[in-house]
């Protein structure tokens, strides 16, 4: 057994050891073993996901030799969950496999209590029916689950919970937090104790921007009744202020700190993401809200009280030009003004678990630093029920989708997945399934979607002809390299909802194999 | 699935599914699509691909193509298989730690699905004759370098030819998908020599590599990667005078750790760990399973499209971010016509008498190529060399030669020009391709059309 941190070295780079262990703590149930469902699968076993349970009542037949890597010839005849399983166990031993020899639609309608033992669900291939049935049980549950469905050259993924909150939501692009439009006085303390005019070159061009900026910011308020510049014409007043500062044109220190302006311009206080999430019921807590609600109870009085405003400090500094004394520094300047609020916030958290009756000590020293150092970062995601999406899809949303040609494609599809499973309910098979009747087929799909349409209340709206003839070409094909892409956001997904890091998709996600121009509807 | 009543009359087939696309008459398909069993057998009996690379993305294209009809696949990687691949690379077991990824790649495809054939190659790709790549239909690319796919889109845009009307003529063109990845985030491209943009068109979209001023290192260290990176690229040579630092060597990457340790313990620098030398010493991105499933597929696909037609191809470029929700977009990148790799070439017009030593000497003062010391090849036929000198002096003799003769008198063609140009005042060894076109010389192409009238 090679030592697990190794193999696991290049995602142990991306979700750390926490996240690590959170995948290998999941337990993931897989409904329907085709190619969609064992790709998706495939992903989360080669990461270390702890166990898997696949539920498949059919037979490996030839046809799915061609569309599936995990059963081969000899598998024939023999149970697809099996022979998956065995597959998937043999790409990674750290994973308790098992499987259950069943279908699906029988276990939702016969044993909704199966499922509540799993983390999380991945269900996929099913139809509408059932999809409605499972969103409820798991939902009731507090289980997971993650819809995926590969449908010719088409398919979806959706994720289904009541509400999924993020700390670690690690933007691409996050602004860091240097305070430099708002510095406290340790910082400005040390600001001051910096002589801009010092003559040595080596230590003139050594100078931080944040230092620069800060005594910049500082010079200019008082000149302008203690403001920051907000005009453009003001804005660029101020890097001319901050260039008439530098020594010679090839200090790169003060390079950045023109570059690095906007910083100080920018808006004091949280974003209105943040404002949200404060403002937001659940962070009127009591004895069964979750820590993160707890944590943001405490947010929002750190933010009212000694935070004037502010959230917790992050604490951390991008690199930039300086000595490494002046960097360092600051760094510890950064550093314990971060650590500080962390104590403050910890106080909170404490005595708010103790007002709503939960253990003062519940929440991990650590959770609560994560949580003020992303504290501009908090993400929280909702998704409403499969059932009410379909009986009230959000009407503002559904016309603007029906009427805009760039997601002529994608709601399209949307309508026409669930047209062919009540084509399916009403003539047993799916629409040009076989070969022989795909005209009949397209034409009857096509008034299904349109009393779909009429039932959404969006009468006179009518989708691209061509796609009711492509659905029936497509008739119910799972394509392997389809299943691999639907399969592969799927498996993407359960990562960000297990590691509770990064920010899982919104809406249902429509795959356009065609022209790969895939969108995300929500409805 | 709800019970469906599936007649049993139907024989099944592996290509059940497959079937529905290349079988059946669609109305979202490009230009070209003849649906029927003759495609599908077509495309099973006669289309080769080459794999480039049998990492993340390559085991998973080999399984994406050896599943959408193809049976004859080539996979080319000099790489031997490592611990940290088996996260993602689901072609490999611990006990393969070591072998060539290329023949585990092949042989674990070819034992699941049967009738698939693939040759392995354990090579670089730049010790493969040109030739070699000549044989496949499409090139799928899944590398992890920007130097390996210069390489390859140079080799598949020199099989590039152009018509009269600076059209790319059809049968030239070598298409080649691209795929690349890192954490969450990838794209998927296509790249049709001629018709769409290069990798050197587009070489932009490629992120300029990170590197630190060697005095920041040297003088004003500031966190962990600054004092790796000056006990590996500083430290180790003052030390270990000329021997060349390996990166595999467990051995060496202790030591650049544990000088590190200490320059950071110096200046007061927290946060270097062995795990971080190794990411900044090796430039390592991070890579998983899921990501790389996705982009191979969405590149498969479009294989799968080029040769069939099946449906719409992807125009260009298709970009994946799953870090933030899930995000994806296509754009339609431009080409640059004045493209040196894919581009139909410089255009010189030249008179009949000109030699070939005063047209090496042209070469120097075009503007658009400022190319000195410029060996010269016309097609398969070799009209000078500057090195070795043995060479040199077999081919002097043509320079004093017009370079019309020596072209065969042609009214014009393409020649390829090597030699040193000058870019950004930095003398760079460079490769470009000139379209000669002769002056006054119609009449003697025009022979056919003389006679004829």
């Amino acid at each position: 057994m090679a030592e697990p941190k190794t193999k696991y070295d290049r995602q142990l780079r991306i979700w750390g050891e926490l996240g690590q262990s959170a995948l290998e703590n999941a337990s993931i149930c897989l409904l329907n073993c085709g190619p969609t469902g064992s790709e998706a699968l495939k992903n989360l076993v080669l990461g270390g996901i702890g166990s898997i349970t696949i539920v498949d009542g059919s037979k490996v037949e030839i046809g799915d030799l061609g569309n599936n890597f995990m059963v081969d010839a000899k598998s024939v005849g023999q149970s697809k969950a099996k022979t998956v399983c065995g597959f998937l166990q043999e790409i990674n031993d750290a994973v308790k496999a098992n499987f259950v020899e069943e279908n699906p639609d029988t276990l939702i309608s016969t044993d909704p209590s199966f499922f509540s033992q799993f983390t999380l669900v991945i269900a996929t291939q099913l139809v509408e029916d059932s999809m409605v049935k499972l969103d409820r049980i798991c939902r009731e549950a507090n289980v997971m689950l993650v819809l995926a469905r590969s449908y010719g050259l088409t398919g979806f993924v959706r994720i289904c919970v009541k509400e999924h909150t993020a700390i670690e939501s690690k933007p691409d692009h996050s602004l860091d937090d240097l305070r430099l439009n708002n510095p406290w006085p340790e910082l400005k303390r040390y600001v001051e104790s910096i002589d801009l005019n010092v003559e040595e070159p080596a230590a003139h061009k050594h100078i931080p921007y944040v230092v620069i900026l800060v005594k910049v910011a500082e010079e200019w308020a008082q000149t302008h009744s203690s403001n920051l510049p907000s005009t453009r014409e003001e804005k660029n007043e101020f890097k001319d202020l901050v260039k008439s500062k530098m020594a010679s044109t090839d200090e790169d220190n003060y390079k950045e700190a023109i570059v690095a302006a906007f910083k100080v311009f920018a808006p004091r206080g949280i974003s209105q993401e943040i404002q949200d999430i404060i403002h937001d019921s659940c962070a009127e807590v009591g004895s069964n809200s979750s820590d993160f609600w707890v944590m943001v109870a405490a947010l929002k009085e750190f933010i009212s009280n000694e935070g004037g405003g502010e959230p917790p400090l992050e604490g951390s500094m991008p690199d930039m030009i300086s000595s490494t004394e002046h960097y360092i520094n600051l760094q510890k300047i950064y550093h314990s003004k971060a650590e500080a609020d962390f104590l403050s916030m910890e106080q909170r958290v404490k005595s708010i678990l103790v007002k709503v009756g939960q253990d003062p000590s519940s929440i991990p020293k650590s959770t609560i630093k994560s949580f003020c150092k992303n504290a501009r970062k908090l993400k929280v995601c909702r998704y409403q029920t499969i059932e009410d999406e379909f009986r009230n899809p959000v009407a503002t949303e559904l016309h603007k989708y029906l009427a805009d040609e760039d997601y002529s494609s994608a709601i399209g599809f949307y309508i026409l997945l669930r047209a062919v499973d009540r084509f399916a309910a009403t003539y047993k098979k799916f629409p040009g399934q076989f070969d022989g009747s795909t005209d009949d087929d397209a034409s009857q799909l096509k008034t299904i979607a349109l009393s779909l349409l009429s039932e959404m209340g969006c009468d006179g709206y009518v989708l691209k002809e061509e796609l009711y003839s492509e659905m029936c070409r497509f008739g119910a094909a799972e394509i392997h390299v389809v299943a691999a892409f639907i399969g592969g956001v799927a498996s993407q997904e359960v990562i960000k909802l297990i590691t509770k890091q990064f920010v899982p998709m919104l809406g249902t996600f429509i795959f356009n194999g065609i022209d790969h121009k895939s969108q995300s509807l929500k409805l | 699935m709800a019970d469906l009543d599936v007649p049993p009359q139907v024989p099944q087939s592996k290509t059940r599914d497959l079937d529905k696309l290349l079988l059946r008459h669609g109305n979202l398909v490009d230009p070209g699509f003849f649906p029927g069993p003759d495609l599908r057998d077509d495309i099973r009996d006669y289309v080769r691909i080459l794999v480039v690379g049998a990492g993340g993305l390559g085991c998973e294209l080999l399984k994406d193509l050896a599943l959408s009809g193809f049976r004859n696949l080539d996979v080319i990687d000099m790489d031997r298989i490592e611990v940290t691949n088996l996260n993602r690379q689901f072609l490999f077991r611990l006990e393969d730690v070591g072998k060539p990824k290329a023949e585990v790649a092949a042989k674990r495809v070819m034992e699941r699905v049967s009738g698939v054939e693939i040759v392995p190659h354990f090579s670089r790709i730049e010790d493969k004759e040109i030739e070699f790549y000549s044989d496949f239909n499409i090139i799928a690319l899944g590398l992890d370098s920007i130097e390996a796919r210069k390489y390859i889109n140079g080799v598949a845009c020199g099989f590039l030819e152009y018509n009269e009307d600076d059209t790319p003529k059809r049968e030239t063109i070598k298409p080649m998908v691209d795929g690349g990845t890192e954490g969450f985030k990838g794209h998927a491209r296509v790249i049709l020599p001629g018709v769409t943009p290069c990798f050197e068109c587009t070489i932009y979209l490629f992120p300029p590599q990170v590197k630190f001023p060697l005095c920041t290192l040297a003088e004003t260290p500031r966190n962990a990667a600054h004092c790796i990176e000056y006990a590996h690229l500083i430290q180790w040579e003052a030390v270990h005078h000329g021997k060349t630092f390996d990166p595999d060597e467990p051995e060496h990457m202790k030591w650049v750790y544990d000088e590190a340790i200490r320059r950071a313990e110096l200046f007061g620098i927290p946060g270097v760990t062995y795990s971080l030398t190794q990411g900044v010493v090796k430039n390592i991105i991070p890579a998983i399973a899921s990501t790389n499933a996705i982009i191979s597929a969405a590149c498969a696909l479009e294989t799968l499209k080029i040769v069939s037609a099946c449906s719409k191809t992807l125009v260009n470029y298709l970009t994946y971010n799953g870090g933030e929700g899930l995000y994806t977009e296509v754009t339609k990148f431009e080409r640059d016509t004045d493209c040196l790799v894919c581009g139909p070439g410089i255009l010189i017009e030249l008179d009949t008498s000109v030699t070939l030593s005063k047209f090496i000497e042209m070469l120097e003062d075009h503007p658009k190529l400022l190319l000195s010391k410029a060996s010269v090849k016309h097609g398969e036929n070799t009209l000078y060399m500057q090195a070795p000198p043995v060479l040199e002096e077999f081919h002097r003799p043509k320079l004093s030669k017009p370079l019309y003769d020596l072209m065969g008198r042609v009214q014009k063609d393409t020649i390829h020009v090597f030699g040193t140009a000058l870019k950004n005042n930095e003398k760079e060894s460079c490769s470009t391709k000139v379209r000669v076109v002769f002056k006054g010389a119609d009449g003697v192409t025009d022979m056919d059309t003389a006679i004829g009238a």
